[in-house]
């Protein structure tokens, strides 16, 4: 290790410039009328229009089937969703497994469970609640979990 | 590290090994995210702390381009694909861990119903030779009232810096901890 910080001064923390001179002061204008590229969404998917649904899937809510046959009507993405879901699953593995996109899957989740083939464990509603107001249990088993690790 | 980096990566349609799967009886799941600059190390803390070889979910989107003070210009369509790789921790029979590292360009974490949200907690890993590239994920954790610890990732090469001045450089409260961590060893990285 060598004086790698160099010439900084003893009064500024260690040179490296402190984070609230890059937050924006609140109310600062920002970048409204620059010339910079603006971006817009247009493709995946929007959860707009869709409020109630956009509350069920997180990526680790957890998905178990509830049988092993898709309904005839349905792709084979269905049921290969189904498969991989035989045993508790999340959404997130459920995307990584398929090679298919978070927005895709909850679209087939959607279907699923509209058909009472998946059952959804802890969903997005659940998941909010339980981190604005985590219960002393799961809080011990994840200490004790991260020490065991 | 408990999975074998030899095993293949699993394939796309392939279910997960059965020595990965979740018994039965979980039933809640609780995430932390990983957050910090390009290149700092969140890749390699996922894959330290899980217990399955580390799994990607991808993302795709079109962005349209618009040059604002441009409007004859020339509206340039982009397919971007977004990928966020994440691990897995089974803490006992009913509760499992899911840990991620987020996308350095937080622009695109809406893409997973925003990722941040119902996070229990969250890890900000820096690497003091680049102090600043976590400034804007940490202001995001701030603003979503995400609880997390500030981990100095140690490269060989990076400046030491004195614990208050650190503190003092990333504005932090005296309640958060700010720990020292080498990624690749995962278990002085996430003492919560
Ligand atoms: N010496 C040392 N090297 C590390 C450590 N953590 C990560 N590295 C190396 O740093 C490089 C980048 O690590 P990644 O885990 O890919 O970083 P990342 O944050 O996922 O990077 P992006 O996803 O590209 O933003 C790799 O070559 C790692 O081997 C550490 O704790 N110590
Ligand atoms: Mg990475």
């Amino acid at each position: 290790m060598t004086g790698a910080t160099g010439a900084t001064g003893p009064t500024e923390p260690s040179g490296v410039g402190g984070r609230r001179s890059r937050r924006p002061r609140r109310g600062g204008g920002g970048a409204a009328g620059r010339a910079v590229p603006l971006y817009i969404v247009t493709g995946g998917r929007s959860e707009s229009g869709d409020d109630l649904d956009s509350l069920l899937l997180d990526l680790v809510t957890l998905v178990v089937a509830r049988s092993t046959a898709p309904d005839a009507g349905h792709s084979p993405e269905h049921a290969a969703l189904l498969r991989v879901c035989q045993h508790p699953i999340s959404v997130a593995e459920i995307s990584a497994h398929l090679g298919l996109p978070f927005s895709a899957v909850t679209v087939l989740l959607k279907d699923l469970r509209a058909g009472g083939l998946v059952e959804l464990r802890h969903t997005r509603e659940a998941q909010r609640q339980a981190a604005a107001d985590p219960d002393i249990e799961t809080l011990k088993a994840l200490i004790d979990g991260l020490q065991r690790l | 590290m408990d999975y074998n980096d030899s095993d293949p990566a699993p394939g796309p349609g392939l279910g997960p090994r059965d020595e990965d799967l979740l018994p039965a009886s979980a039933e809640q799941s609780v995430k932390v995210v990983i957050v910090g600059g390009f290149g700092v190390g969140k890749t390699t803390m996922v894959g330290s702390v899980s217990e399955i070889r580390p799994l990607t979910t991808e993302e795709t989107m079109t962005l349209n381009g618009v040059g604002v003070d441009d409007l004859g210009g020339v509206e340039t369509k982009t397919e971007t694909t977004v990928a966020m790789d994440f691990g897995r921790v089974t803490l006992d029979e009913r509760l499992v861990l899911y840990l991620f590292g987020t996308p350095g360009q937080q622009r695109f974490w809406f893409l997973w119903n925003g990722v941040l949200e119902g996070a229990l907690g969250a890890v900000v890993l820096v690497d003091t030779r680049r102090l600043e590239d976590c400034f804007a994920a940490m202001d995001r954790l701030e603003d979503g009232g995400v609880p997390f610890v500030v981990a100095i990732n140690t490269f060989p090469d990076a400046p030491v810096h004195p614990d208050d001045d650190l503190r003092a450089a990333l504005d932090l409260p005296g309640h958060v901890p700010l720990v020292s961590c080498d990624a690749r060893r995962l278990e002085n990285g996430l003492v919560m």
